[in-house]
């Protein structure tokens, strides 16, 4: 394995391994194609009659999620499930929060639980980060979203998504699309494509929705989608984050729609083969025209089958790094 | 220690599997073979019989006890059987036979495919080193190894077997 990364090495062990799976910050290439690489095969488990491997047989994944969410949550839970852990998810949103407790009291609630695995949802950045820093060791934590910051899985079943239809990432043009500034997923789209080596990054967004900072990524910002789309072999719409709006931002939704809007036309912009990815929910009309949603090089349903392949592999990883980790803490003890 | 050699050894397993099959009344067996080793003595075996039988591939490391101690290792590729093993008669292929965990890993695995009629479990060494009550139908050569020693088959083309020792267990 590389030697420890050095922005984010709270989520690996003292192998290098994998133990919380927080953020694609500072995750060396090889980490990536791993990720890409177990998530194969477990694409194939889910072809069969049978859709369950022993792996996590006896062992608890509780899905807390702090924030809405359908596909996150239900193929978190089903990819758990797949690997025989049991699971259960709490809707912490509009529970004990509300009535006043902190975060560490809840999780601290939660470890009495014994689980060994928290898949975390929050509305703020960092808070994965921050939960992973205060859990009693063992305990895994998962990235399912944090505030604007990251949503590490959904980065990597993107690039799984881009693998399987595109091949190489170096010789590939990717254009992320809409409102970057809100988006997790545009981060860690960004990032993931970086590390894997991708030449041409495109963002494309009005001003008012590019975050600052953009450079650090390494993209080619572009205010113009007919330009920016030009001979790309990906498009990645992101959906436009209403609920996290504060005003003044766009003049309104037909307003984007009619600059920013992935019509038929503009997607003949694109290379011919190119392929249309949505993290969804889709708002059909506003970032997306209904017929490019449904066309045949749309892959926002196979994001989800792919979803829980990554999902299984990053479970299945953190545990297997918290499994070496524990055993190294042992052999440690035992040497004193 | 002279170690055999593999070819003399699945010419030996072929008239065996041959006569087994027969006293068995098995007619259209169907080859799987335990990644990566397995593979490789599966698809000699095949040449060596004349058969143009598809080879199912099995990659165990999801159905390991023992995974948390050598971790996953998703770089091989996933399982692929090309036919439905429900009712048909299975010849189950591994190089090594240590303890038998594998074996244990890969029926669990073949149970989540379907049902299989019968399971005759083919393999090249046998180290007498069993865990469980797991032996094979047919075995190529038994080697008694000290505590430290390890055998490796290398391959695929030609296959040879390899003897190594441990520095620490």
């Amino acid at each position: 394995m590389t030697p420890l990364a050095p922005k984010c090495p709270l989520q690996l062990n003292d192998q290098g391994r994998l133990r919380h799976f927080l953020s694609l910050d500072g995750l060396p290439r090889e980490m990536l194609t791993e990720i890409l690489d177990t998530a194969d095969s477990f694409l194939e488990v889910g072809a069969r009659a049978v859709k369950k491997v022993p792996l996590m047989r006896g062992m608890t994944v509780c899905n807390v999620f702090f924030e809405n969410s359908t596909r996150t949550r239900t193929t978190f839970e089903l990819a758990a499930k797949r690997l025989s852990a049991d699971v259960i998810t709490l809707n912490v949103s509009t529970s004990s929060t509300s009535k006043g407790e902190t975060l560490t009291d809840t999780l601290r609630t939660l470890e009495a639980m014994a689980a060994d695995m928290f898949v975390v949802r929050h509305a703020d950045s960092g808070a994965a980060h921050f939960i992973a820093e205060h859990v009693s060791p063992n305990v895994a934590i998962i990235n399912g979203g944090d505030g604007r910051h990251s949503h590490p899985t959904q980065g990597m079943l993107d690039m799984l998504t881009i693998r399987r239809h595109k091949g190489d990432f170096t010789k590939l043009k990717v254009a992320i699309v809409g409102d970057i500034l809100h988006s997790r997923v545009a981060r860690s789209n960004m990032l993931a494509l970086k590390t894997l080596g991708c030449p041409d990054i495109r963002v494309i967004a009005p001003k008012t929705l590019l975050p600052v900072g953009l450079e650090q990524y390494g993209v080619n910002v572009y205010t113009d989608i007919t330009e920016g789309l030009k001979d790309v072999d990906v498009i990645i719409m992101l959906r436009l984050q209403r609920e996290r709006m504060q005003g003044g931002l766009l003049p309104s939704e037909g307003e984007f729609y009619r600059l920013y809007g992935l019509s038929e036309q503009r997607l003949a912009l694109a290379h011919p083969e190119a392929i249309i990815m949505h993290p969804g929910p889709i708002n059909r009309g506003v970032e997306i025209d209904s017929l490019v949603a449904d066309c045949p090089r749309s892959m926002i349903l196979n994001q989800v089958t792919y979803g829980i392949a990554i999902r299984m592999a990053v479970l299945s990883m953190t545990m297997s790094g918290q499994n070496e980790q524990r055993q190294l803490d042992a052999e440690k003890q035992e040497s004193i | 220690m002279s170690l055999p050699d593999p070819a003399v050894l699945i010419t030996a397993i072929a008239d065996e599997l041959k006569a087994h099959l027969q006293a068995h009344n098995i007619d259209n067996p169907r080859f799987v073979g335990i990644h990566t080793g397995g593979v490789w003595v599966a698809n000699a075996l095949l040449k060596e019989l004349k058969s143009e039988e598809p080879l199912g591939i099995l990659n165990v490391s999801f159905y390991r006890d023992d995974f948390s101690r050598s971790g996953l290792h998703p770089q091989v590729r996933p399982s692929q059987l090309p036919f439905d093993i429900s009712d048909q008669h299975l010849v189950l292929i591994d190089d090594v036979l240590m303890s038998g965990r594998t074996i244990r890993a890969a029926l669990n695995e073949l149970f989540d495919y379907g049902r299989p009629a019968s399971v005759t479990l083919v393999c090249l060494l046998d180290l007498n080193a069993r865990e469980l009550p797991i032996r094979p139908d047919i075995v190529g050569a038994t080697l008694s190894l000290d505590a430290m020693q390890r055998v490796k088959l290398v391959g695929p083309e030609p296959l040879a077997i390899q003897l190594k020792t441990l520095d620490h267990l």
